[in-house]
């Protein structure tokens, strides 16, 4: 068997083995709901309805989105640059603790400017949190996918440590979780009444600009370059360390303005619960927008809404909510096959 | 040389209407062939004819989309390097199929006993292998690591894989390509001996005078057709050449030399040893404008090093190295490329050109960090983009756009727009240029060769210093005003054109002469 | 310190180390065959998570002990097929896939529990295996309990590591697949098949892996929860690196590192325990792992075509 790429494949090729794709996810969708004794078609109806049904439904999504978009683009970022950042986890959970650090009552700052800071601080923390595992990989050559998810364990045991010590809530009933932000230190929301904070837009921003970079800026052609060939990138004079410096830089503040939007827009606190693993989540939602910036959005949006759909769907029809992290895994392979198939023919010898 | 061919008239091969296409591209159109026992067959052509694809064929890696292929007689199974294998063909690969962090042993036992087979019969495998080096002068250390073995030594074991497995026919994909002159004389050596053991030839070259020693007949191939079977007795090279270009093949015009001043300088320069790639050891070395200097040497005796150094991703441990006269202090990429160096490098898909990005962004690689292409971070791919088209169109690039992937290129066109992009990317605003072009014709057709070597030329001719870094002696010989040769790290004196004969300069490659206390350039 | 050397000195905290080393031994093994085949398995921790499901699933509906074994093993070894077919003969990008199999994996356990066991809050228990204490080598001070009075799955991992070893050093099969991690041109032109040679290390490998998984169910902790595997195939990969690709070195690497986290556990109900917070000693064997890879930064062999796709008559 052999591979053969196409010169010029066509839109139908192109779309159509994506959407073949998406369909066969539906179709194992229909199947694990058979298995679960539902019907398939409600169950997938439900899935709909849950996710997008109601204004209660589509605000949901666009919160559960928002952290989604952020550590999707943090893992497009890394993953552009051959950076396999996993550990967006971490990052966003040290973007958290900064902003409980700040947020609290420590800092008197008129409420722009506390924002300000207190997101600054949070993308400080988790630059510097990715920053570790990328100076061993530049420095000592160790592999940054198994260190980035060993500090995804350690961190959330750090996590554990401070709320159930320095930063836990005095008035809290002792279930571990941090005092809450004070006003000032809290996103706003986007219009009065709408259960939509300002992390949402601040998302979309980041998404633009994250595109920007990368199409228009000298460092994003650096950092395309080290990422499909760093041998060519060294011999042109890229300095592939500083590069993938900075982009772990960037990968990592992204992540952590994830915790950052969590906390002060949506919880108002920290708890152990604050992420069901957005970071793990975010690669999924990078690969299925093929890292593209820009395409992040409409990727979390859709796999937002999967889960806020399942989980809406698992109470009224029973099935376990696991059918959403099982549909997306399989979205996720399918998706890097078909994209391979919409660009090389196999052929027999 | 003569033989009875006579007797030989069992034919041990026959390949008939071998038809491949990969894509859009035929690479063999109705080849046959045949090679009897005890014969030696060259197969001719220039890159890209389709020599390579067809043994590959014949081995079993790839499947003909028609044809059929007759072993001894019996049909070969197609597609199977195993059957192949079973039929005692045997094939020495171009690129050696070697696992460096095994041993020689290990290499040649691999895939020879079942794979359930409990037990790896290491006693008996060695004395067969020590066996077989004694009988075909193939001597090697059979627990050695083949990371540790020089070039000649790896392609004996590859040798020592197809013996090993009994092959009757022997095929060997440009064999001496990697080869000082004395280590060709070797393989030669070794050849005749498994012909007189009953072992059938057919070897790919596109080296004429080395085809002219050892070949019986010649096949050409061109474009993927046979277009010429000679007796090598009733031939010579310059029509061999016709029939593997399909036109006079004319020798490029070197106008004679008017070398200038000094523009870079190594004096006495040494880099450290990086595991098994030598570093520089003490060299002197002088380019001037308006000259070519050509390194000699077979791969893996510091060109790398030397190459590094000159584009700027090394510097010297000791010694001083000089632009235009003044001593280098910070030195990298950016600066050499500042400083007038145009880096032509070895490996255009590994280090040259970037397979994804497009045309435009590929030109760009050397500048986008300066203006016109960028200002304070913010590019301006109009600027790029016209700089890639000016760079298409005076270059010659056969491309459907610039904002096409650099990976639809074929080798000679991404090469030309790897010269394009470094030759103009200064303009010769600020004088003549050094060029440092590292194997810069390798694995190119016949018509981008010679496109690439007028450039250089006419560069040299402009005021250029030009270093030319090749493993071919006879482009070297061609080209070059100044001939040094590389051996082990060390720099030999500078031989002027036409002083030295091919054998002499082996001699050179293969250490001999280098005195203790290094060499002086005498140029 | 002499808190430690006291534990030091205690048989049951060398045989709790040998215990722990266990699931570690089978993982690690699994992912040394994937990785001198040249293809990393990031499918591991989930591959653990299923089997660790699978086999407690199979053992809990009346297959018995071995039974759930051998269930594990097929589902480690489903998942690793389908790792194969992708990463192999597609050459998809090996860490996006193995990611996509961990989560994949672990999800399809997690549904599959809920599917089966909807209601129940505390996870049933099973009877997991019993300790096979060899006469006389038992009582051997010291060593004795830890190294011969253990379970039978323990015996099959150091067994399985001898194995591994035996096979990998003097068998033409193991030749062929180091050779295949080295350079695969190489076995392509010796006859032999990459592809295949390469889904098989892969199959093989996470079936190891899924046993890895359900020693944890079936003899560490006789039921099944979320979250139990932890991390632990991550720690394999980093004793596979450690281990410098050789099954000896890792054997002992999975030793020493369970040695540590048998420490940690123990030292906790120590004077130094009430001031340190337990979450530090929960830290210490990831902070370990990670120091375990950058002391083998620059030293080892990798296998030269580890995540190297190979596409045939590519040069």
């Amino acid at each position: 068997m052999r591979l053969e790429p196409i010169a010029n494949p066509g839109l139908a090729r192109r779309l159509g083995f994506p959407a073949l794709a998406l369909a066969l996810t539906v179709v194992v969708a229909s199947g694990l709901a058979l298995l679960a004794g539902a019907e398939p078609f409600a169950t997938i109806g439900l899935i709909v309805q849950g996710a997008a049904g109601s204004k209660f439904a589509a605000l949901e999504t666009l919160n559960r989105a928002t952290p989604l978009i952020f550590t999707g683009l943090a893992v497009a970022v890394a993953f552009r640059a051959r950076l396999w950042n996993i550990g967006a986890e971490a990052q966003l959970y040290g973007g958290a603790i900064v902003t409980v650090l700040l947020g609290t009552g420590a800092i008197g700052l008129p409420q722009p400017l506390l924002l300000a800071l207190m997101a600054l601080a949070a993308m400080l923390a988790g630059a510097l949190i990715l920053l570790g595992p990328v100076v061993l990989k530049t420095r000592l050559g160790v592999d940054e996918v198994v260190t980035t998810l060993l500090i995804n364990f350690i961190m959330l045991l750090a996590v554990s440590y401070l709320l159930e010590g320095p930063l836990k809530d005095p008035a809290g009933m002792g279930w571990p979780k941090s005092a809450a932000l004070i006003a000032e230190a809290r996103l706003p929301r986007i219009a009065t009444g709408l259960r939509l904070h300002w992390g949402f837009a601040l998302a979309l921003l980041a998404a633009g600009a994250v595109w920007l970079i990368e199409t228009r800026t000298s460092l994003g052609y650096e950092m395309r370059a080290v990422g499909l060939n760093p041998q060519a990138a060294r011999f042109a004079g890229i300095a592939v360390g500083a590069v993938l410096v900075k982009t772990a830089l960037m990968s990592g503040g992204l992540a952590a303005l994830a915790g950052f939007s969590e906390v002060a827009g949506l919880k108002g606190h920290l708890s152990l619960d604050l992420s069901p693993g957005f970071g793990y989540t975010g690669i999924i939602v990078a690969m299925l927008a093929l890292l593209h910036p820009l395409a992040v959005v409409p990727s979390a949006l859709f796999v937002a809404a999967v889960f806020v759909g399942s989980d809406s769907m698992s109470r009224a029809a029973g099935v376990p909510t696991y059918i959403a992290d099982m549909l997306l895994a399989l979205a996720l392979l399918f998706m890097v096959l078909a994209l391979l198939l919409a660009r090389v023919r196999v052929v027999r010898g | 040389m003569t033989r009875q061919v006579g007797q030989a008239q069992d034919i041990v091969l026959r390949l008939t209407g071998i038809t491949k296409r990969f894509g859009a591209l035929l690479a063999n159109d109705g080849v046959s062939l045949t090679l009897r026992r005890g014969e030696v067959v060259a197969l001719l052509g220039e890159n890209g004819a389709g020599k390579t694809t067809l043994m590959n064929i014949l081995f079993g890696q790839y499947l003909a989309d028609a044809g059929a292929i007759e072993a001894f007689g019996r049909p070969l199974p197609a597609g199977n390097p195993r059957a192949a294998l079973a039929a005692g063909i045997g094939m020495v690969h171009q690129h050696f199929t070697l696992a460096d962090h095994l041993t020689v042993l290990e290499n040649v036992v691999l895939g020879t006993e079942p794979l359930w087979w409990p037990g790896l019969g290491r006693a008996r495998a060695r004395a067969r292998v020590e066996q077989l080096g004694r009988d075909f002068g193939l001597v090697v250390q059979p627990g050695a690591k083949v990371g540790t073995l020089s070039v000649g030594e790896r392609q004996r074991v590859e040798i020592l894989k197809a013996l090993y497995r009994e092959a009757r026919v022997l095929i060997l994909d440009e064999p001496t390509a990697v080869l000082t002159p004395q280590e060709t004389e070797a393989l030669f050596q070794t050849l005749k001996r498994a012909v007189a053991l009953g072992l059938s030839i057919l070897f790919i070259s596109h080296k004429l005078h080395e085809v002219m020693a050892i070949a019986d007949r010649c096949v050409v191939l061109r474009h993927g057709r046979v277009v010429g079977e000679v007796a090598t007795a009733a031939t010579d090279p310059q029509a061999l050449a016709r029939l593997m270009v399909g036109a006079e093949v004319v020798a490029p015009e070197v106008a004679p030399a008017r070398p200038g001043p000094v523009l870079l300088a190594l004096d006495a320069v040494s880099t450290p040893n990086r595991g098994a790639v030598p570093g520089l050891k003490r060299v002197n070395l002088a380019l001037r404008a308006g000259q070519i200097v050509g390194l000699a040497g077979v791969s893996g005796n510091g060109q790398a090093a030397l190459s590094d150094l000159i584009a700027g991703l090394d510097h010297p441990a000791a010694g001083e190295m000089s632009l235009r006269g003044a001593v280098l202090a910070a030195w990298s990429p950016r600066r050499a490329v500042a400083l007038g160096i145009a880096r032509i490098p070895e490996d255009r898909h590994a280090s040259g050109t970037i397979a994804d990005f497009t045309l435009t962004e590929n030109a760009i690689l050397e500048g986008y960090a300066a203006p016109p292409f960028s200002r304070h971070g913010w590019m301006n791919w109009a600027e790029a983009e016209r700089f890639a088209r000016r760079v298409i169109r005076d270059y010659d690039v056969r491309c459907p756009g610039p904002d096409q992937p650099v990976r639809l290129l074929s080798g000679g066109n991404m090469q030309k727009l790897i010269l394009g992009r470094v030759l103009e990317a200064r303009g010769f605003e600020s004088g003549p240029q050094i060029i440092l072009a590292n194997q810069p014709v390798r694995g190119l057709d016949i018509g981008a060769i010679a496109y690439v070597h007028g450039r250089l030329l006419a560069a040299r001719a402009s005021g250029a210093a030009v270093l030319l870094i090749s493993e071919d002696l006879d482009e070297i010989m061609a080209l070059a005003d100044v001939i040094h040769v590389m051996s082990a790290g060390r720099l030999s004196p500078g031989f002027a054109r036409a002083t030295m004969t091919a054998p002499e300069l082996g001699l050179w490659m293969a250490g001999q002469g280098f005195a203790a206390g290094g060499a002086e350039d005498a140029a | 310190m002499s808190a430690v050397f006291d534990i030091l000195l205690q048989a049951s905290f060398w045989a709790a180390a040998v215990r722990i080393a266990s699931p570690l031994i089978f993982a690690t093994m699994g992912e040394l065959i994937c990785e001198r085949a040249g293809v990393l398995n990031l499918g591991i921790e989930g591959i653990m998570v299923i089997g660790a499901f699978a086999g407690w699933m199979a053992t809990y509906q009346g297959a018995g002990l071995w039974g759930g074994v051998a269930v594990a093993m097929a589902a480690g070894m489903l998942f690793g097929l389908l790792h194969a077919v992708l990463v192999v003969p597609f050459g998809l990008s090996q860490h996006v896939v193995g990611l996509g199999i961990t989560l994949l994996a672990t999800s399809t356990s997690y549904f599959a529990y809920r599917l089966i066991l909807p209601e129940v809050t505390s996870p049933p228990r099973i009877e997991p295996f019993g300790t096979l204490p060899l006469p006389y080598l038992a009582d051997i001070p010291l060593l004795g309990p830890a190294l011969f009075a253990q379970t039978a799955l323990t015996y099959a991992a150091f067994g399985v590591a001898a194995v591994v070893a035996l096979v990998l050093y003097r068998t033409p099969l193991g030749l062929a697949l180091r050779a295949v991690g080295e350079n695969p041109a190489a076995v392509a032109a010796q006859g032999l098949s990459v592809t295949g040679l390469r889904m098989g290390a892969v199959i093989v490998g996470s079936g190891l892996m899924a046993v890895g998984g359900a020693f944890l169910t079936l003899s560490a902790f006789s039921s099944f929860f979320f979250e139990m595997v932890n991390g632990r195939g991550w720690i394999c990969i980093a004793l596979v690196v450690f281990g410098a690709w050789k099954p000896g070195k890792a054997v002992l690497g999975a030793l020493l590192f369970a040695a540590f986290d048998a420490l940690q556990v123990r030292l906790q109900q120590t004077p130094l325990g009430a001031l340190v917070p337990y979450q530090v000693f929960l830290m210490l064997p990831y902070v370990l792992s990670i120091l375990a890879l950058i002391a083998m930064s620059r030293r080892a062999e990798v296998p030269a075509a580890l995540m190297v796709p190979f596409m045939k008559g590519e040069r």
